[in-house]
């Protein structure tokens, strides 16, 4: 049983008194914030990564994933109590979740999210653990041709995932990749499209650019649209859902968990798609699809339970692959390589503390929201009726002190605000942020892999599509031209747009 | 020509002069090398021509079929917000730590729908205090808490 020894490792690092308690601020923290409307999990961890700047790396990451699945966690409080998601996954929460609100069972809906959560957290810890290592094995016989035609692939089903118009979220990957090449040329030791600024010679930040993308233009769009907010500020009593309410969720919860593990896994996946499409199961398998909308629990769990087994599948790729999925892995990466750790499947071999300790604490981390959370209901509620006015200063400064903590230099603040304007200016035009932070965290990877690839293969680029040669690149770029085929079909077209039509 | 749906419009035209300039920028400065031995402008090259031909692709769609305009832009909250992230990071070396959070703050307030003197002061006042406890105690960010004229900062 090498898992079972593992996960047994894992736990004894996880379970440190030191990192139990980096887990719990980290879940704290992420609930604090998370449960603030507007705020996800991107701009939420961008913000708190300075803060585990001074800690270990097994210390920092711990403290990461425990902020990310505490937002998580908080989003969906915020879209049943208030008639808004705290974060993108929990949009169709709000669906059913809010309108229980309404009939006076936010107790069982706020319950049965953190049953479903929990239940869901504790599948994909396994999950992980069991599906991680063989793949890290197969990860290292990846060559260049392998690594590029997988961010390919990893690109293209990003952009399928995004809102809106195809073509403009491919425009933002390729714009994202060109960002990421500014900077110094690791091949030549050439300064690209730096201007002359010597700040400019490391590259854009990252954490500059998630934050201005998703920070500030968040705010400004707040702003912009005034406060409307319905919150419920009834009492929440009647905290445990009746047995009839558990009776019509379990199923929905273990549907949920599978549905989000799987979805997790996939390059461009994660919380985001799989909470929508355990709503689509979820209303497709009912007895009763008129309840939806109307307050059906299974519409509450289903999707909560699939956002939470998303959300930590999705490490899977950037433990093993040193690939983003998403946006948050992106992030989580960053983090990685701010400790001074080169992402890949080297990661497993070499940092084992690291790598099962994170898995550990990530089961530790949804015990913890499960049993603080349903008792500290209380203070999230009187947070979320503190006026926006009150909050967005506060904010503001918060990340402020994020940004001047990287490296004390005002710089990086206007940097950030070059980045908010900007993302603002895309919001208008209506292209999404995500792809291009994706495209800017891959650029300098698919550089370097292609070099290296057009190198060792004398400049002949066929070895990338030959499958008899490189059988891995070529079914990796085979299924992005799939991928894009399907999504251009005019049938499937329509759907994915009534998909995101739906969630607005 | 008319154009039948400014957004996609502006968002290709934007796409392709992003791609137009990283192209001729990477030939007029950087090395191309060959496909082998790839230079420093090649692969800038490269993704700036397919940016600025994906580009032509939007501003072809927006001409042929419609779309709905661009969403008015709201100025005040956009210019005031980066504004407060300015003054923060380019106030904290000569002001110190509380001057540089309460520009923030009251910058940042006037973006608002509301502004009251009081609140707004209360809020600096708290996240005064709880940055210098928090960050500055707790985290030992190295923030300065005096304006730089003092010399020795009593508080630390």
């Amino acid at each position: 049983m090498e898992v079972l020894d593992n996960l047994i490792l894992g736990a004894q690092v996880a379970f440190s008194w030191q990192n139990v308690l980096y887990c719990l601020i980290g879940v704290l923290l992420g609930t604090l914030i998370g449960v603030l409307p507007g705020i996800g999990p991107v701009p939420t961890i961008a913000m708190l990564l300075p803060i585990t700047f001074n800690l270990d790396p097994v210390a920092a990451l711990i403290m990461l994933s425990g902020i990310y699945y505490g937002t998580q966690y908080g989003g969906s409080t915020t879209a049943i109590l208030v008639n808004l998601p705290g974060e993108a996954a929990s949009v169709v929460t709000v669906l059913d979740g809010h309108q229980m609100a309404r009939q006076g069972r936010a107790g069982p809906a706020l319950a049965i999210a953190a049953i479903g959560s929990f239940v869901a957290g504790c599948v994909a810890t396994l999950v992980i653990a069991t599906a991680a290592p063989p793949l890290a094995e197969f990860a290292l016989k990846f060559g260049p041709w392998e690594y590029f035609s997988l961010m390919v692939l990893g690109l293209v089903a990003a952009t399928v995932l995004a809102h809106g118009s195809l073509l403009k979220a491919i425009c933002m990957v390729v714009l994202g990749l060109l960002l990421g090449l500014i900077g110094t040329d690791v091949n030549s030791g050439v300064l690209r499209f730096t201007f002359g600024v010597p700040e400019l010679a490391d590259g854009i930040g990252f954490v500059l650019v998630a934050m201005g993308m998703f920070g500030v233009t968040e705010i400004v769009s707040n702003l912009e649209q005034g406060a409307r907010r319905e919150v419920f500020l009834g009492k929440v009593t009647h905290l445990f859902p009746s047995k009839e309410d558990l009776k019509r969720s379990w199923g929905a919860i273990l549907r949920g968990t599978a549905l989000g593990s799987v979805l997790g896994i996939l390059p461009g996946g994660g919380a985001l798609l799989s909470s929508f499409a355990a709503y689509t199961l979820e209303k497709k398998w009912s007895k009763h699809p008129e309840e939806f909308g109307k307050g059906a629990i299974e519409g509450v769990a289903g999707p909560e339970s699939a956002n939470n087994a998303g959300a930590q599948t999705s490490f899977i790729p950037m433990l093993t692959l040193g690939i983003p999925g998403n946006a948050v892995m992106a992030l989580m990466i960053g983090a990685l390589m701010i400790q001074g750790i080169a992402p890949g499947p080297q990661v497993m071999t070499d940092k084992p503390e690291l790598f099962w300790g994170l898995i550990a604490s990530m089961w530790l981390g949804n015990a913890m929201l499960v049993i603080l959370n349903l008792p500290l209901i209380g203070i999230w509620i009187k947070l979320l009726s503190v006026p926006y006015r009150f909050l967005f200063p506060s904010i503001l400064v918060f990340m402020s002190v994020g940004v001047f903590a990287l490296s004390n230099n005002p710089w990086d603040g206007l940097i950030m605000g070059v980045f908010g304007v900007f993302g603002y200016l895309c919001v208008k035009l209506e292209c999404e942020p995500a792809p291009l932070i994706l495209g800017f965290i891959l650029g300098p990877l698919m550089e370097e892999h292609l070099r290296r690839a057009m190198l060792l293969s004398r400049g002949d680029p066929t070895l990338f599509i030959n499958p008899a040669e490189k059988p891995i690149s070529f079914s990796f770029l085979l299924a992005s031209l799939l991928l894009i085929a399907v999504i251009t079909l005019p049938n499937i077209r329509r759907k994915r747009e009534q998909v995101f039509v739906e969630e607005t | 020509m008319r154009i039948k749906s400014p957004r996609d419009f502006w968002a290709g035209a934007m796409f392709a002069g992003c791609g137009a300039f990283f192209v001729a920028w990477s030939f007029a400065q950087y090395q191309m090398g060959s496909a082998v031995r790839m230079g420093p402008g090649y692969f800038p090259a490269v993704l700036g021509g397919l940016l600025s031909l994906l580009g032509a692709g939007v501003i072809a769609k927006s001409l042929a079929a419609g779309g709905p305009r661009v969403a008015p832009f709201h100025f005040r909250p956009l210019v005031l917000v980066s504004l407060s992230v300015l003054a923060y990071g380019y106030l904290m070396q000569p002001g110190g730590l509380a001057v540089a959070t309460a520009a923030a703050v009251f910058i940042g307030a006037l973006a608002g729908h509301e502004f009251r003197w009081k609140e707004v002061s209360v809020v600096a006042l708290v996240l005064v205090i709880f940055s210098y406890l928090v960050f500055v105690k707790g985290l030992t960010l190295p923030f300065p808490m005096c304006p730089s004229f003092i010399e020795n900062c009593p508080i630390r």
